[in-house]
């Protein structure tokens, strides 16, 4: 299984196994890490699933949306190049070993 | 020694009450009981994708059974409370067992309101739909060519209107308002969804009464009967009047109940150690002041993170501002704050063309509520604006040349 890992802002790395196929927002909240809220549910209505790509990996990811981009605007913390919304990075035999940042608030 | 939370009520509030006590390090025993046959999972697709059968149950699974083993929270799935006794900490269920609590969390839900009368109390092809299982009935019920009338144009009966006739069903929706989700909604947003109903070809009777149906030899409506117009043949009935909050439970074991179940901002009932979240709990309106019932996700799994937050010892007054969000066709509209008390009403867009409108409402110069349709920016700008309660200048608002996001800079 492709392997993600979430990284909070105090640098503590978590990392965890999820099902190809499956959002990195509901691989996070099914292994309860903090820090990605999700509270829309993937809808793209909170822009609370938030977080930072890693440098290595913001050019290997599917592009952004229109929808997406409107989001990641409206963040609650600033965001930078590297900002996506967890919902819409899909767990993959690609994206296996994924490292996220993730932002100080949602 | 080890406690025991038992959640009743196994929908969006109850499961993430179970997960939201995980979440918070609660290391005691958690039991969420359910009447339905699955474990939680997602309502809103039920009359959006689940019913135009792009999804299936299992996709709408909030988290699989095996996460909850993982976590440790015993499901019981298929089995109704009968009983709450708050003097002895205790619940009953219908399989004879009884389960003592040091906590009892309340997430009983709503059931829709029906109609009864005569020619509608025997029929099987009348639907509402709350659950998976009317959601199946109704998604297999509905085919191409079928005729369905559905009964109340709020968001229930919209979205399903919308569905199913992208299902290939003649859908008519009858509202006794002069205008559709005339409840929940201001004008303009009514008039942009009457008009994109229409367009697809959905009849739309407003300020229409039923007074009664037609049946026929097996007690089946074949027509509905309205005030001042011909009859309308009918194969499906649907109705979407709204949904009854399930207090039974709690009345009976004289908890405090008014329209839901009485709560105080950290979700405390009036009887010690139990508590109510979601669609059943009246709460303190933090906004407004006095109480109110939210029916929606996000304030489900807000109260579940602030019930789990009491149980944990370290609680957290709930502030949250509602939001809500509805899908009809490809039109996406999310809506937030409470529009009660506004005083000026800011219209970006027009509600007779094009795929976008945004409403901003206000008291004095503050953005207290906002219904956006089409523009994900501008509704989490307005989210900020009303969260942050700055006031802003009316005229500006209303310039469609500026955007609703330059008045919504982070703080810094």
């Amino acid at each position: 299984m492709p392997e993600i890992t979430y990284v909070s802002p105090s640098g503590e790395r978590r990392t965890v196994e999820a099902e190809a196929g499956t959002t990195l927002m509901t691989a996070a909240l099914n292994n309860l890490v903090a820090g990605i809220v999700g509270e829309c549910g993937g809808q793209m209505s909170c822009a609370t699933c938030h977080v930072y790509v890693d440098q290595e990996w913001a050019d290997r990811l599917a592009p952004i949306t229109d929808d997406e981009q409107d989001m990641l605007e409206v963040t609650a913390a600033e965001p930078t190049k590297y900002s996506r919304l967890s919902c819409q990075l899909t767990c993959s035999a690609e994206s296996d070993g994924i490292v996220v940042h993730l932002p100080e608030v949602q | 020694m080890s406690e025991t939370t038992v959640i009743v009520g196994a929908g969006q509030a109850g499961g993430e009450t179970a997960v939201a006590l995980r979440m918070a390090g609660y290391e005691g025993h958690i039991v969420l009981i359910g009447d339905e046959s699955l474990p939680p999972y997602s309502r809103p697709p039920l009359s959006k994708a689940y019913l135009a059968g792009k999804a299936e149950a299992e996709d709408l699974l909030l988290r699989n059974a095996e996460w909850y083993a993982n976590q440790r929270i015993a499901i019981r799935t298929g089995t109704l409370v009968t009983a709450v006794e708050p003097a002895d900490h205790r619940v009953l269920l219908d399989d004879g067992d009884e389960l003592s609590y040091d906590h009892l969390v309340l997430a009983t839900g709503g059931e829709p309101r029906r109609i009864t009368g005569p020619g509608i109390d025997r029929a099987r092809n009348v639907h509402t739909v709350r659950g998976l299982d009317d959601a199946a009935r109704l998604r297999s019920a509905l085919t191409t060519g079928v005729r369905l009338v559905v009964i109340g144009a709020g968001y229930i009966g919209l979205e399903i209107a919308a569905t199913a006739r992208q299902s290939g069903a003649i859908v008519t929706v009858i509202e006794a308002a002069p205008r559709v989700l005339a409840r929940v909604t201001s004008p303009p947003v009514s008039e942009f969804f009457q008009r994109v109903h229409r367009e697809a070809g959905v009849t739309i009777l407003l300020g229409t009464t039923v007074e009664g149906f037609g049946t026929d030899n097996a007690g089946d409506i074949t027509a509905v009967h309205v005030a001042g117009q011909p009859s309308l043949p009918a194969d499906l009935v649907l109705i979407g009047i709204g949904i009854t909050p399930r207090t039974r439970l709690a009345e009976d074991a004289g908890l405090k109940v008014s329209d839901g179940i009485v709560v105080d901002e950290h979700m405390r009932t009036s009887a010690p150690d139990i508590y109510a979240v979601g669609d059943v709990a009246r709460h303190p309106c933090p906004q407004h002041g006095g109480l109110r019932r939210v029916e929606s996700v996000p304030n489900a799994s807000e109260q579940a993170r602030c019930v789990a937050a009491t149980i944990t010892g370290a609680p957290l007054p709930y502030r949250a501002l509602p939001w809500f969000w509805s899908n009809q066709y490809d039109v996406k509209l999310q809506s937030v704050g409470l529009a009660a008390g506004h005083d000026h009403l800011v219209v970006r867009g027009n509600p007779f063309a094009g795929s976008q409108l945004t409403l901003l409402y206000l008291r004095g110069q503050t953005i207290i509520a906002a219904d956006v349709i089409g523009n994900a920016a501008d509704f989490a700008a307005a989210k900020r604006l009303i969260a942050a309660g700055t006031p802003t200048e009316r005229r500006l608002l209303a310039d469609p040349a500026v955007p609703l996001k330059s008045f919504a800079q982070r703080p810094r």
